[in-house]
């Protein structure tokens, strides 16, 4: 029993680290902007698709996965000046269609590029497997842990200590007093859409070698990071992270000691339970509008 | 200024459908001076494209070929076909309209089983000869009149595994299967047939065919006393089942279905593949057939003619190389292109050697294959070795 919940944590924790950056990209444009861009899935799959393709076009392999996360980052930068900037006056559920419309658009550009094939990424790495005690894991694991551990840290550094991040925030608050104290609102929204489109590539990059990417594996990626972000309680980044974690930890144990035909079911009742008892989420401030 | 764009708007559309109807015409007219007319609707976009894809650049080869040499009965074959996306509904409405408005002889199509399932009324209502290209068996079983079907089904799959690990002794097995439809409809027939090879299904596991990772259910089925892995599946899954399976170090003899029979598989998962068991059409195996198989010299003439033109074959083209000609000989021998005439001949098809197998078809068999039809196959060293 003990060994196989050891292996069950492992694959948790692996799985729920890619959920956990995808949530984390969720979180930082709602923070910004209050909208959720359902286009976040795609940044993913953009990520890992470019990484394969530059690196099988010859390009070193650290080159290639710093062009590829560029490349995203361009991608979801073009998103916010192209798409939602123009849009700026409309509501957020406006502008969060527009991100629908945009996922659309961007799969299917994908799937013109790269055609409706499977492709994977040689990892990092090696793949000689590593023994901790009675469970395996990959080297690749690690690596997605540990990037993951990275970035988040990162983010957190970004928001807590720099003047850009801070300046961000402040626009989660209040975008007009924001304007006021000299704050480029626009610019603030562009590097948030930048952000997380880096976050969502680095996920896709660190799966890659351990799953397989095609045009359209950007949707359920997408679907788990919302949930993660909705778990740990939106606009939280934090919390995204945690609900991410916890995301793929409900999956993998509740597959493995309950039965793994309801392994989703599980997870979303867990959360479903969550929202009812705290609707803003474990980690969401509580917010109400005053009538 | 808004004046003259909405007339020159009106004037482009006028113009368009003027072209349409010049072309329906001519359309119509080619009909006229006696064409046999072949319809197929085929999923050529969306998921199941690589199905639709490769049967069509095989009917149109075919039919080419064949019209080169002077067509089927003197007239010419005219292929009018469309496509369904995968989609149940959009296939009943272009059978309805290959019946009703092209007025085809018969049906050769039907990438999906669920494309295929939705246009089986249809079909029998119209009294209209269709052969389908579809995998499931319950498209045959029970016998409908009109319909018949050329890919081996995913219970001759289930059967062909049981047997070889009857050979080899093994009576308990794991099953893991994904969420699609392929998934569940080989999961039942696996179920169904593992008491009458006397095996003992001790671990019953499934994914989500989106899911990153198995490592999970695969932990679970290592503490069973399972002795062999049976995963059935096809896409990306089935590939990381593998890759998950030596990560964990399990050491059990994997099987995988005929969905995986592709070298794609082989390249994902990559050294995780060898070892790996499964029942396959000969077509990827064509070259280690002995001399004496009547199919290699079909396969090797289907492979070399399809690569020269468009690439690497896959065994869904040679599902529509079948129905193809089994619909064409069916045509020759009934010396004409009534329908209740050409269905009792393809009802009739007997030693029809196709990529498939060989074909002998019945009042109770509209498939027509034995499970000789599938090969045995091993992964050694990133390739197909045919064990029997």
């Amino acid at each position: 029993m003990y060994e196989q919940l050891l292996q069950y944590l492992i694959t948790g924790i692996t799985v729920g680290s890619a959920y956990a950056l995808v949530g984390l990209g969720f979180a930082i444009i709602y923070n910004a902007s209050d909208v959720v861009n359902f286009a976040q899935g795609e940044f993913v799959m953009i990520g890992a698709m470019s990484a394969i393709f530059l690196n099988a076009a010859g390009i070193p392999y650290v080159l290639s996965i710093a062009l590829a996360v560029a490349i995203t980052a361009a991608v979801g930068m073009a998103l916010e000046k192209f798409a939602i900037e123009p849009a700026r006056n409309a509501s957020v559920v406006s502008t969060i269609i527009i991100t629908i419309g945009a996922s659309i658009l961007l799969r299917g550009a994908a799937l013109l590029i790269w055609g409706k094939d499977i492709y994977g990424l040689k990892p990092f790495t090696g793949e000689e497997t590593i023994h901790i005690g009675p469970a395996t894991l990959l080297p690749q694991n690690l690596w997605v842990m540990g990037c993951t551990a990275v970035s988040v840290f990162l983010v957190k550094y970004f928001f807590d200590r720099t003047r850009t991040g801070k300046a961000i925030l402040a626009c989660s608050y209040n975008k007009r007093a924001a304007y006021l104290v000299g704050i480029n609102v626009k610019k603030m929204l562009l590097i948030s859409y930048g952000l997380s489109a880096c976050l969502g590539a680095v996920a896709g990059i660190l799966i890659a070698p351990i799953t397989f990417f095609t045009y359209n594996a950007g949707v359920m990626l997408g679907l788990k990071g919302f949930s993660a972000a909705i778990l740990g309680g939106m606009g939280n980044p934090m919390g995204a992270v945690a609900g991410g974690l916890m995301l793929g930890l409900l999956e993998s144990i509740g597959a493995g000691l309950i039965s793994s035909g309801y392994k989703d079911a599980i997870a979303f009742i867990i959360i479903l339970l969550v929202l009812f008892l705290k609707p803003s989420g474990l980690f969401g401030k509580s917010s109400w509008e005053r009538v | 200024m808004y004046r003259t764009m909405i007339k020159g708007l009106f004037a482009c559309m006028l113009g368009i459908s003027s072209a349409l109807v010049l072309t329906l015409s001519a359309a119509s007219a080619v009909h006229a001076s006696g064409t046999i007319k072949i319809g197929s609707f085929l999923a050529l976009t969306g998921p199941a494209s690589f199905l639709g894809d490769p049967e069509l650049k095989t009917l149109q080869m075919y039919v080419g070929e064949i019209n080169q040499k002077g067509g089927v009965l003197g007239k010419k074959l005219e292929l009018v076909y469309y496509d369904t996306s995968g989609k149940a509904k959009v296939a009943k409405d272009v059978v309805k309209r290959l019946i009703k408005k092209d007025r085809v002889d018969l049906i050769v199509g039907g990438s999906t089983s669920g494309t295929t399932l939705a246009v089986i009324d249809i079909v029998e209502r119209e009294k209209i000869p269709f052969i389908s290209l579809a995998g499931s068996i319950r498209i045959i079983k029970p016998v409908k009149k009109w319909v018949f079907k050329t890919p081996h089904t995913d219970r001759m799959a289930a059967a062909k595994i049981f047997e070889d690990m009857k050979k080899r002794n093994i009576s308990k097995v794991a099953l893991i299967t994904g969420n699609g439809g392929f998934d569940k409809s080989g999961h039942a027939q696996c179920l169904d047939l593992a008491p009458k090879y006397g095996i003992n299904i001790v671990a019953d596991e499934s994914y989500n065919n989106a899911d990153t990772d198995m490592t999970t259910q695969l932990t679970k089925i290592r503490a069973t006393d399972a002795k062999a892995i049976l995963n059935f599946g096809f896409g990306k899954a089935p590939a990381i089942v593998t890759k998950n399976v030596r990560q964990l170090g399990i050491k059990l003899p994997l099987y995988q279905s005929h969905g995986v029979a592709s070298k794609k598989f082989i390249e994902l998962a990559g050294d995780a593949a060898n070892g790996v068991r499964l029942p396959a059409a000969a077509l990827i195996v064509a070259e280690q057939l002995p001399d004496n198989d009547p199919q290699k010299p079909v396969l090797l003439s289907y492979k070399k003619k399809y690569e020269a033109k468009y690439g690497p074959v896959s065994t869904f083209g040679g599902h529509a190389y079948d129905g193809l000609f089994i619909a064409v000989e069916a045509i020759k021998r009934a010396g004409c292109v009534d329908k209740a005439k050409v269905r009792d001949e393809i009802e009739k098809t007997k030693g029809f050697v196709g990529t498939g197998g060989v074909f002998n078809m019945g009042p109770d068999d509209h498939l027509g294959l034995g499970l000789d039809a599938f090969k045995m196959v091993e992964i050694e060293n990133g390739a197909w070795k045919l064990l029997y």
